[in-house]
């Protein structure tokens, strides 16, 4: 069986909430919508105070070629336009609207039949899905059109669909195929269109093996989309990992992933791009697992972007006295979180607790040279060495030593048996050798 | 909310994998080693480990406590390996003086004069071992034959030549490729039965303590020399502490390449400048100072052997 051939680990998987149905979280009073959920720059505020909004409705416009457009998720008032704490420990300007009923805009179609046909062309597809505020669900939050755009010169041979979620504990992808397995076909079918494509690779890690039968039988009434089983190793679904384990071509050093003739979308995202095009449904809701060894109920909730974290947790049964720390995301590239007020947001793939003891880092003792972080690197870099380079501070050696490759999955650290930061180490280095790097220009 | 709340970077997971569970893992490994030695040298096997370990502690111990001042060091496990590998290079009728003096170069002078582990260029134990083998030749290279020997019985005991010096054409008789395998020859007392050592490197590799690369290019390097050389290249293989060097001594993480290529590297280069030295050295035994020479290459690999990076553009031409 197939997987990336560099480096990687295999954390115990922990999933906690695999089998749970998606469940609909209701709606809070307000809701605060960041106008930073997208990677590039955020969408500019275009509703002020007093606004009636409805479920849909735009508040936010793409304020760039790398930006995203964002809708509200509730109907109701908006109550003003200000500074609010997000996942990145910032105050970052977003929407808060005051809810009032649940009413959606018109042209929103609400009915649950798959529609299947679609007669737009990749150009109308490529400006409904920008119009819509997708981005990628996997946690990049890069915007999808952005990522479909056709690049002169290159042409994409494969989509590959990202439904690995090689991250320990998260399920929201996995209940998402096993629920919406045929809108998820549709939209992969568009995008095909969209990128002039006529195969589909769906990567699935085979501890999903009721996600890897269904969507195979799914696939077969579908001309050119197959399913690849994958043998868990993380960071798989890491875009380059990915391509490397479904087509084995590696993306050249400083290219695109269109080098290798590739797409890679999330899952999740084929969805979302499903519900726009054929629904005219924009970007306004995800699923989100809620999980954790001390958390009471494992679960897998469909959540409107904006709504507090603690709306989840309490639905999972409240957050445990043993808490120590609670992440945005997974635990290998999520973000610790500080407040349980922060809103979900687009890139929100799971909120995870960890107990108290698991919590605190080891304490960092004299790099011993077992080199295991070089053997699990899957960018196939010298961590310990970007490591003590980072200390001393050398950024132009850092540099050299490729450190801007790092893809900051955190392979190193995890394994590290001197329990040494590597990851932050290399951080610092990713900043200070990107400031040189922009000072050059 | 009034919870305290850690807050740190990704990732927040860890594999549980720690120095001491390293270390400890390659002194479960030296237990098939150590219970032949006892096998085959008695008591004297076993006062000359006990007298290593107690050393080596105790030294750590006390340039950690006085020197250093710094951070207790001792459960980490890694005095109490090197130790243990001093005592498998030692021969088991050693006058307890001497085992002292090693322990004393090795973790003073060899490891914490250095910085402590990690720092050392070169790996204690075999600095050890080879100073010792430098101020004390006659006494470091007059071997208990296995089986035979017990620095305890007040007869004669039978003491003779590795299986390296007839190897070498030195005299003495040549022995049966099964004695050689299990061990009952004379040489240092953890260095004899290839069949222990080759016990601990497959636990080794089964715990992911150690990977193939650098025993195994040792082995076929070894091996192909000694066939360029016209020497045998079983007795070569499973004579002298080549097993022992291979498996324990050259694969010490510290002091040993990073990259899988740069292993492979080093690995290939002790077994050539072993096979050098046991076929042209004035020494019969070689594999000590071929680890040791290496050792103060491995920065110099380090530097030019880097691992295969993802999508590294090949330039033509």
């Amino acid at each position: 069986m197939r997987t990336f051939r560099i480096g990687g680990v295999h954390p115990p998987e922990n999933k906690l909430s695999a089998g749970q149905i998606i469940e609909e979280i209701g709606l809070p009073k307000q809701v605060i919508i960041p106008l930073a959920q997208n990677l590039g720059a955020p969408s500019t505020a275009i509703v002020n105070k007093g606004d009636e909004v409805k479920v849909g409705t735009i508040i936010g416009r793409s304020s760039g070629f790398v930006s995203s457009n964002l809708h509200s998720s509730v109907s109701g008032k908006v109550a003003k336009v200000d500074q609010s704490l997000d996942a990145s420990g910032y105050r970052r300007p977003s929407v808060f609207i005051d809810v009032i009923g649940d009413e959606w805009e018109e042209s929103i179609d609400r009915s649950t039949n798959l529609k299947n046909e679609c007669d737009l062309s990749a150009e109308e597809i490529l400006k409904k899905i920008g119009e819509f505020g997708i981005v990628g669900l996997g946690g990049a939050t890069f915007p999808t059109q952005v990522k479909l755009m056709p690049l002169p010169g290159k042409k994409a041979e494969i989509l590959i669909i990202n439904a690995v979620e090689c991250e320990p504990y998260l399920t929201s992808d996995h209940a998402l195929m096993m629920e919406k397995s045929d809108e998820i076909m549709v939209g992969i079918q568009i995008l095909m269109k969209a990128i002039n494509v006529t195969r589909t690779v769906i990567g699935i890690e085979n501890n999903k093996p009721d996600a890897i039968v269904l969507m195979t039988q799914k696939a077969l009434k579908y001309k050119g989309v197959e399913v690849m089983q994958l043998k868990v190793q993380y960071p798989q679904g890491g875009e380059k990992q990915l391509i490397d384990a479904v087509i084995r071509r590696q993306v050249p050093n400083g290219a695109l992933p269109i080098a290798t003739g590739a797409i890679v979308q999330n899952v999740a995202t084929a969805f979302a791009v499903y519900e726009a095009i054929q629904k005219n449904k924009p970007l306004i809701d995800r699923v989100v697992t809620v999980t954790g060894k001390s958390i009471v109920k494992p679960s897998n909730y469909k959540a409107r972007i904006g709504i507090p974290m603690q709306m989840l947790m309490d639905a999972a049964g409240g957050l445990p006295e043993d808490t120590g720390k609670i992440i945005s995301g997974g635990p290998m590239m999520g973000k610790a979180i500080v407040s349980l007020d922060i809103p979900v947001v687009k890139g929100t793939s799971g909120i995870l607790v960890l107990p108290d003891f698991e919590s605190q880092r080891a304490k960092m003792k004299n790099c011993i040279r077992c080199s295991k972080c070089v053997s699990v690197c899957p960018m196939g870099l010298e961590p310990y060495l970007l490591g003590s380079i980072g200390e001393m501070q050398l950024w132009d050696r850092a540099e050299k030593e490729d450190v801007m490759n790092c893809i900051e999955c955190g392979c190193c650290s995890y394994t590290c048996p001197s329990g040494r930061p590597l990851v932050d180490f290399i951080r610092l280095g990713k900043t200070k050798v990107s400031a040189i790097i922009r000072a050059r220009k | 909310m009034s919870r305290k709340l850690f807050v740190s970077p990704s990732p927040h997971v860890h594999s549980g994998d720690s120095v001491s569970s390293n270390m400890y893992g390659v002194i479960i490994a030296l237990i098939p080693a150590f219970v032949a030695s006892i096998y085959f040298f008695g008591l004297g096997a076993l006062t000359v480990t006990f007298t290593a370990v107690a050393a080596c502690l105790l030294f750590e111990f006390l340039v950690q406590k006085y020197l250093i001042k710094g951070e207790f060091t001792l459960n980490d496990g890694s005095a109490l390996l090197t130790g243990l590998l001093l005592s498998f290079n030692l021969p088991s009728n050693l006058p307890l003086w001497i085992v002292i003096i090693g322990a004393f170069v090795s973790i003073v002078i060899a490891k914490m004069s250095f910085g402590g582990l990690g720092n050392n260029l070169f790996n204690p134990a075999l600095v050890g071992r080879v100073f010792l083998l430098i101020s004390f030749p006659a006494q470091m290279t007059t071997w208990p034959v296995g089986g035979t020997a017990d620095r305890f019985t007040t007869v004669d005991v039978a003491t003779g030549a590795t299986h390296l010096m007839p190897l070498k054409g030195m005299g003495g008789d040549l022995l049966t490729y099964a004695d050689l395998f299990f061990g009952k020859m004379g040489g240092s007392l953890g260095e004899v039965s290839a069949f222990a050592l080759l016990i601990g490197f497959a636990f080794m590799l089964w715990r992911k303590i150690i990977t193939w690369h650098i025993p195994v290019s040792i082995f076929a390097s070894v091996a192909i020399f000694a066939l360029l050389l016209k020497a045998d290249p079983i007795a070569h293989l499973f004579s002298g502490g080549l097993m022992l060097g291979a498996i324990f001594m050259a694969t010490d993480y510290v002091s040993s390449p990073m990259s899988k290529s740069g292993m492979i590297l080093y690995g290939v280069l002790i077994g050539f400048l072993t096979l050098l030295i046991r076929k042209y050295g004035a020494y019969p035994e070689g594999v000590s100072f071929a680890i040791l020479l290496m050792n103060s290459v491995t920065p110099i690999i380090n530097m030019y052997m880097k691992p295969k990076r993802f999508g590294e553009v090949v330039k033509n031409g």
